[in-house]
């Protein structure tokens, strides 16, 4: 029943997500139309008021961000009088799993972003190995908040005080019975977290910390607490983006995760790069991944790729 | 939200005593004059100033080309403007000359290549209009699109917009 509900609540949001951005598309194609166009590409685009990219893109448990953490940013290209959003989809592919994620979230007034995302890790032929079947799909649902306390990333230039803004991500992992039979206590979890990030834009380069309080594994694809350690401790994360052009960033961001399950040791995340906005709403990322050690299977590493649209 | 009424309130203030000032302008021309219903160089006590000089930046002026450069990037960029239905409503019927001549003054005076910006404070110069913060970072967004245009090097068009990105305090107003 949950499974049911939670599944048609995303389809729904990222439905409305995909139709709110392509009414904007439509309405800006057709105010580009009675404008004078001599270098289409180069023009301004609609009426949304952030600058290229300062939204950020949307991380793996679908709040803005990098990749693998959130950013103090709030997603969209709202201002403080606007509401953006996008929606996301996003594949990791390493050595022996597959993990998709994908949902939508809005911006509400640069203060406040609520996300939806679903999260499905195929594990393959490992499935096979440990009895569950080839493929077997781990899915879960994360339901994210994030408010703004203060600080403005990107235009206080003449401070060093970066924006920063609390965040929630509630996770619903779908496979209570295996979680268990693995070792982790409980099938859904919260995590709390503090991002704080600046765009140094004299230094083309934007910074962003996390710290994240938690209790899961693996994102919470392998659940909440486990045998070794029960409760919430606390986790670094860190990104670092060049900007090359207005429209171009690569960068780097590294994840410490807990360690929790005696039969599945679990290492820190870290990712290389590549973030293009080829047009305002639309933006691609290429990365680099690694995980490490994910369930029997050591070293874990391979690609990252997500698509972004939003307004 | 709540800082609105403030800034409403001090940009009003400043209007009005600024109107009761005498207007005087290092360039002044007899075309610049056409619209005279707004007053020119009144400095008011307590408002940044517009133009504050960054003796470092002198490497960023030769990227931008000199004066010549400057001058040729504000043609493009009041181009670019005048296309973006955005910010058109600002400029279409504005002294787009005097505009484009201040601009470039500013930009010149900040990025210390021996200019003096005869205009007025950041917050005098747009108490007239009501913009927004979407509407300011418009205005970055042309003015960047004009900066590729004229091939500045990325780096440099960001030490300048590093100046600049702070006069959102004083040139949003509602």
């Amino acid at each position: 029943m949950q499974t049911t509900n939670g599944s048609t609540l995303l389809r729904l949001a990222l439905a409305m997500a995909c139709a709110i951005a392509s009414a904007a598309a439509q309405a800006q194609d057709a105010s580009a139309l009675n404008g004078v166009q001599e270098e289409p590409a180069e023009q301004p685009t609609g009426s949304s008021g952030k600058l290229l990219l300062t939204g950020g893109v949307t991380q793996v448990e679908g709040a803005a961000g990098g990749g693998l953490t959130p950013w103090a940013v709030i997603g969209g290209y709202g201002t403080r009088d606007q509401i953006g959003g996008n929606a996301f989809f996003t594949r990791v592919d390493v050595g022996d799993y597959r993990m998709d994620s994908y949902g939508a979230l809005v911006g509400l007034y640069d203060r406040v972003e609520l996300s939806v995302s679903r999260q499905e890790f195929d594990t393959q032929q490992v499935g096979a190995l440990l009895g569950l079947g080839r493929g077997f799909t781990i899915k879960q649902d994360t339901y994210g908040l994030k408010v703004k306390l203060f600080g403005d990333a990107v235009l206080e230039q003449d401070s060093w005080v970066p924006q920063v803004s609390i965040g929630v991500q509630h996770k619903r992992n779908h496979e209570g019975a295996l979680l268990a039979a693995i070792g982790a206590r409980h099938d859904s979890g919260t995590d709390y977290y503090l991002s704080a990030t600046k765009l140094y834009l004299g230094r083309n380069l934007l910074l962003n910390a996390t710290v994240r309080f938690t209790q899961a594994n693996q994102f919470g694809i392998l659940g909440f607490g486990g045998d070794r350690h029960e409760g919430y401790r606390a986790q670094f994360e860190a990104s670092a983006a060049y900007l090359v052009t207005r429209k171009l960033a690569i960068g780097a961001e590294y994840r410490t995760k807990p360690d929790n399950l005696g039969i599945a040791a679990e290492d820190d995340a870290f990712d290389v790069f590549i973030a293009w906005a080829p047009l305002k709403h639309v933006s691609l990322t290429v990365a680099y991944v690694d995980l490490g050690n994910v369930v029997i299977r050591d070293n874990q590493h391979g690609v990252y790729a997500s698509l972004q649209v939003g307004f | 939200m709540h800082k609105y009424p403030i800034r409403l309130a001090l940009a009003t203030l400043l209007a009005a005593s600024c109107a009761s000032l005498h207007a005087q302008t290092m360039h002044a021309e007899p075309e610049a004059m056409a619209t005279p219903t707004v007053p020119t160089a009144v400095r008011e006590p307590g408002v940044p100033e517009p133009a504050p000089v960054h003796p470092d930046l002198s490497g960023v002026f030769t990227d931008f080309g000199g004066m010549t450069g400057m001058t040729a990037l504000m043609d493009d960029f009041m181009q670019v403007m005048l296309e973006d239905p955005r910010l058109k409503p600002f400029f279409e019927h504005a002294d787009q000359p005097r505009i484009k001549r201040q601009l470039a003054e500013q930009f010149c005076a900040i990025l210390n290549g021996g200019c003096a910006y005869s205009g007025r404070d950041m917050k005098a110069a747009h108490a007239a209009l009501a913009i927004d913060r979407a509407d300011f970072n418009a205005l970055v967004e042309d003015l960047q699109i004009a900066m590729e245009r004229r091939k500045i090097p990325f780096s440099s068009q960001n030490k300048l917009l590093a100046v600049l990105a702070p006069m959102h305090r004083e040139v949003i107003n509602r």
